[in-house]
This record gives C-alpha cells, sequence and structure tokens, in this order.
C-alpha cells in the first residue's frame, strides 16, 4: 500500500476523473453501505430496545430499555447452552477441520501422488454443495436403523449409534457433516501454499539427513504458518455463525437444545417470537466474541513468531 | 517408482478419503433413484433395485418444485449479473481512478470484511420490511447486488493494468464509460468469470436471508423449499433425495465444467496482504 502512495501524489487527478470515479464506485458503495453496514450499526442500536411484535406492528411502542437485554441475556440458560454448544462446535470441529484439510493438502501435495487432479476435485465437490440438502442426504445416512453409516460401522464390529436423538452424539454428528463439506476448500488454500515453499529448503532439509517428519515439522509447517492461520482464523469466523446444520440437521437444535447454536437463538428469537431487541443483543454478542476469538488467534500466532 | 511402500499407503489413504467425500452424493442419487420406501429397509441397499423417476415427476407435478427451481435460477442469475457489474466499476475505480478518499475507503472496506453477515439480518428485515420488499425478489437481489469480497477481488486484479493504457485511451477522446467498457471489462474477464461463478453458486446456495426474507412459498428458493418440504416429508427418504439431487445438481456440475476458474478465485480471496 505504501509504495502506490507516491505515484498517485505525483499526478494530479483530472475533476473529469474524480467525477467518473464516483460514479464508478457509487452503486457499490451504496450498497454495501445501506444493506450491510447501515444495518450492523442499527443491530446495536435496536439490542438497546423492547423490539417485539407491537413495535413490528406499530413502531410506536418502541422503548429504549437500555442494557437490559443484556442483563437478560446474562441470565438466560438457553443462551449459556447455545454458547457453550457454539464454542464446542468451534474448538471441537474447528482444529479437526483444519487438521483434515492440512492432512489432504500434503496427500494432494506429494510427489508420489498420481492423478492429484482427480484427488482434489473429489475432495472439493462438497465445499460448492447446498448445505441444506446435504445436511438432508446426511440426516438419512444418520439414520439409527436404516442410516449406512451405522450400517458400516456394523460391519467392523461397532453398536448402531443413534446419531441424531442422543444429546451427546448430536454435535459429534454436525461436527462431521461439518468436516465432511468444509476440508475440501481448506485444502485448495493450504496446497497452493505448499506450493509456493521453495524447494532448495527441503533439499538443504534432506542433506542435513531429514526424513519425512523432520521436514514437515522443521520447513512445511514453519513456512505454512500464514496460510495456515488464514485458513484457522476464516474456519473460526465461518464455525461460529452455525447455523443452517443445526436447523435442517437436528431439527432447528434437538436433541434437548443439545444443538441449538446463538445463531439459531437468534433466529428463533428474532423471527419466531419477534423479539428482535433480544434477538439483536444475541447477534451483537456473537459479533464481540467472533472478533474477540479471531483477535486472539492472530496475537498467538504472532507471539509464536517472535 | 521409488519408495513403494510409501506410495501404496499414501494412495490407499488417498482412495478411501475420496470414496468417503463421493459417497454420500452418489448415494443421494441413487436413494432418489428407488422405489419409494426402499431406502428404509434393513440392511440399507445402495443401489435402486430398478430405477424409477417417480419422485422426480412428484415433485414436479404435485409440489410445484419447478416454480421454486425457476426462482432460484432467476435470483442467482440477476445478483450475479448485477454484482458483477457493480462490482467490476468500482473495484477498477479503486484500483485505477484517482480520487480524493480513495485509500481511506477502500482501507474502511477492508476492516469491514471480516464483520459477520448475520449481525445485519435482524436490521435488514426490518428494512425490506420499511421498502416494502418482504417476499419479494428485490429482497434478495438488492443486499446481494455489490460485495466487499468483490470489489477487493477485482481490484487486486485491475492493479496489473498499465496508466499508459488508459492514458492513451483518454488521450484519444475516448470517455471513461467506454475505458471502462471497451478495456477494463475484456482485460479483467477472467476474474470476473471467477466472481461470477462465486456470487453463483453463494446465492444459489444461500439460506438463512432467503429463508427470513422470503416469506411467500411462491417465492421460495430451492434450499429454503427443501428445509420446507423436509418438515412434512420426512418419512420419504427417496423424494427427499431426489428434491437433493436437484438442488445440488446445478452448482456440482457447474462447479465441475468451470473448476479452474473457481479455484483461482478462492486462491486470490486468500492471499489478502
Amino acid at each position: 500500500m505504501a509504495s502506490e502512495v507516491p505515484a498517485q501524489m505525483a499526478r494530479r487527478a483530472l475533476p473529469s476523473e474524480v467525477r467518473a470515479a464516483w460514479l464508478f464506485v457509487g452503486p457499490g458503495l451504496a450498497i454495501i453501505f445501506l444493506f450491510f453496514l447501515l444495518p450492523i450499526a442499527a443491530a446495536l442500536l435496536l439490542s438497546l430496545t423492547d423490539f417485539d411484535l407491537y413495535a413490528v406492528a406499530d413502531w410506536g411502542n418502541l422503548r429504549l430499555v437500555g442494557f437490559e437485554n443484556y442483563a437478560h441475556l446474562l441470565r438466560d440458560p438457553l443462551f449459556w447452552k447455545a454458547m457453550r454448544n457454539t464454542v464446542y462446535f468451534v474448538l471441537v470441529g474447528g482444529p479437526l477441520t483444519v487438521v483434515v484439510s492440512l492432512a489432504a493438502a500434503l496427500m494432494i501435495s506429494s510427489r508420489l501422488t498420481r492423478f492429484p487432479g482427480i484427488f482434489r476435485t473429489a475432495y472439493f465437490a462438497p465445499a460448492v454443495t447446498t448445505l441444506v440438502a446435504v445436511a438432508t442426504v446426511w440426516r438419512y445416512l444418520y439414520h439409527p436403523r436404516f442410516g449406512l453409516l451405522n450400517h458400516a460401522l456394523g460391519m467392523i464390529g461397532i453398536a448402531p449409534i443413534d446419531w441424531l436423538g442422543d444429546t451427546r452424539w448430536a454435535m459429534p454428528a454436525i461436527i462431521l457433516l461439518s468436516i465432511w463439506k468444509n476440508f475440501g476448500a481448506n485444502m485448495i488454500i493450504l496446497a497452493a501454499g505448499l506450493q509456493s515453499i521453495p524447494e532448495p529448503l527441503y533439499e538443504a532439509a534432506r542433506l542435513e539427513g531429514a526424513g519425512w517428519w523432520r521436514q514437515l515439522r522443521d520447513v512445511t509447517l514453519p513456512m505454512l504458518a500464514p496460510t495456515f492461520l488464514f485458513v484457522a482464523v476464516m474456519t473460526c469466523i465461518g464455525y461460529f455463525q452455525l447455523f443452517a446444520e443445526p436447523f435442517v440437521l437436528t431439527r432447528q437444535g434437538e436433541p434437548l437444545n443439545s444443538t441449538l447454536s446463538v445463531a439459531l437463538l437468534m433466529y428463533k428469537q428474532g423471527f419466531r417470537f419477534w423479539h428482535m431487541g433480544y434477538a439483536a443483543a444475541v447477534a451483537f454478542v456473537l459479533f464481540v466474541v467472533i472478533l474477540a476469538a479471531t483477535t486472539l488467534q492472530v496475537r498467538l500466532a504472532k507471539r509464536n513468531e517472535a | 517408482m521409488k519408495r513403494p511402500v510409501a506410495t501404496f499407503f499414501l494412495h490407499a489413504a488417498l482412495i478411501a478419503t475420496a470414496l468417503l467425500t463421493i459417497l454420500p452424493l452418489v448415494w443421494m442419487i441413487m436413494a432418489s433413484l428407488m422405489p419409494a420406501g426402499e431406502a428404509s429397509s434393513e440392511p440399507p441397499p445402495f443401489f435402486p433395485s430398478h430405477v424409477t423417476f417417480e419422485h422426480y415427476r412428484e415433485l414436479f407435478v404435485r409440489l410445484n418444485l419447478g416454480r421454486v427451481f425457476f426462482n432460484s435460477a432467476l435470483l442467482a442469475t440477476s445478483v450475479t449479473v448485477l454484482s458483477v457489474l457493480l462490482n467490476a466499476m468500482a473495484g477498477y475505480a479503486f484500483a485505477k481512478l484517482r480520487f480524493p478518499g480513495r485509500g481511506r475507503i477502500f482501507g474502511f472496506l477492508l476492516g469491514a470484511l471480516v464483520l459477520p453477515s448475520q449481525v445485519a439480518i435482524l436490521p435488514l428485515f426490518l428494512l425490506m420490511r420499511q421498502l416494502g420488499l418482504i417476499s419479494s425478489y428485490w429482497g434478495v437481489i438488492l443486499p446481494g447486488m455489490a460485495t466487499i469480497f468483490g470489489i477487493f477481488l477485482v481490484r487486486q486484479y485491475a492493479l496489473s493494468i498499465p496508466d499508459e493504457l488508459l492514458d492513451a485511451a483518454r488521450i484519444d477522446g475516448a470517455s471513461e464509460a467506454r475505458i471502462f467498457a471497451e478495456i477494463i471489462l475484456p482485460l479483467c474477464r477472467p476474474i470476473l468469470i471467477t466472481l461470477a461463478i462465486f456470487t453463483f453458486l453463494g446465492t444459489w446456495n444461500d439460506f438463512f436471508w432467503p429463508l427470513v426474507v422470503l416469506t411467500d412459498d411462491s417465492k421460495y428458493t430451492l434450499p429454503v423449499a427443501l428445509a420446507n418440504l423436509f418438515g412434512e416429508h420426512v418419512q420419504d427418504t427417496e423424494m427427499m433425495m431426489a428434491g437433493s439431487v436437484l438442488t445440488v445438481m446445478p452448482v456440482l456440475l457447474l462447479f465441475l465444467f468451470l473448476q479452474r476458474h473457481y479455484v483461482q478465485g478462492l486462491l486470490m480471496g486468500s492471499v489478502k496482504e
């Protein structure tokens, strides 16, 4: 960025160019401001009101209530349950997804691999599919009696698991679906990162007698760190917004709210019960949590570097 | 070939992973072709005893899925065309046109890239209600018409276009609009194709916002209709699978044919700094 500034100053912008520039950026900026930035700012205001069904009918019924929604939320056991579920999903599902992505990237990038293109396409295919549709598919795969998963597990002697009906297994079932759906996209990014590692580094390591494992630990992983951080942060942000998976797979958070996510709670409070002020507070807490989590990740990575 | 043992295990792992990734999708297609009730038998069959298209017919004839399919195609296409145009205009201007505040505005947009879109949904719904756009196609199209990611993608690409080319056109008396249409758009073609695929898939697959804003079932998109259908027809495994095939296949085929462009976009999005 810094190198652009002098070039920019070197020639004065013509008035016609400035006018054209505003005409070019204007429509896009207006859309983003009106339908993205403004609503996010408005969410904060909304969370300070008691916006409910009466206010939906007539904005005159709207009252400012300060931080009452936030106080209510901190006392709401369902909110804490949703937060715990979401954090469980992020902390367990996130690292698992990233590790599987890395393993897949290492496999398709290996020089020993024949036809890497075919494997890459196969691994990536789930990433472009429609989540609602594939979650529907997985709901049948998870069926305790007729599901292929329990059938396959039965063949190696594992007793049937009630994946979606058991509070202990429902979240792991969602995590498994999420890994399947998401590892391919991360793999592509990580594989590109692997490719950009200079070959002489490996040659030098081999000259010093480093085997496969040492090369991975001392060359590949340190060089891949920035790409890895990007993938980890994006996965984290995406996973905190868990919504469609429990909406479809576990019928909106069943069993016994064991898969109720924060975003699902926001949806139910906002669009089922029209507690929009309260739902906005839920959304804003999620926002702050995501911001804190990504900042923490970046800080930790920076410290490791130093 | 050297290291035969390592090569063998590597390929065993590669093939096993490929089977695990593809099997759910293959089973979806198989089950959609089974006679009603066959998928719910023990042991669960993988291949249909005989192939039937009755579930697809049922979806189109009785459950009006043709209309839903049309909605999805119309919305994904409109959002793609409009947003590629607006993002291209803005991305080009941020890269190549000099105007006061350019760096600051762009920096601000980059910062806003991390804002989770879910936070915007409640006020956006109220805004759309004020505008009378609930259950209208515009309710989906308007917010999708420009994205920070799209502007960023085009800008990065357009930076490499030489200024001399544009200045020469200006000296020849070409208007800014003509420069954009006749020089910039053709030069940016590869990134615009990538962006178009991204946008189409994203809009086609989107669930949360259409679920909220499209309240009338004549306006449903495929994911919303499928989630709704699931409520009533959870027992009809074969028909639900047919619905899933109809939802997934268009985007899967689009990806298979245009894979190269899609992957390229994914990589450009990841090299931020």
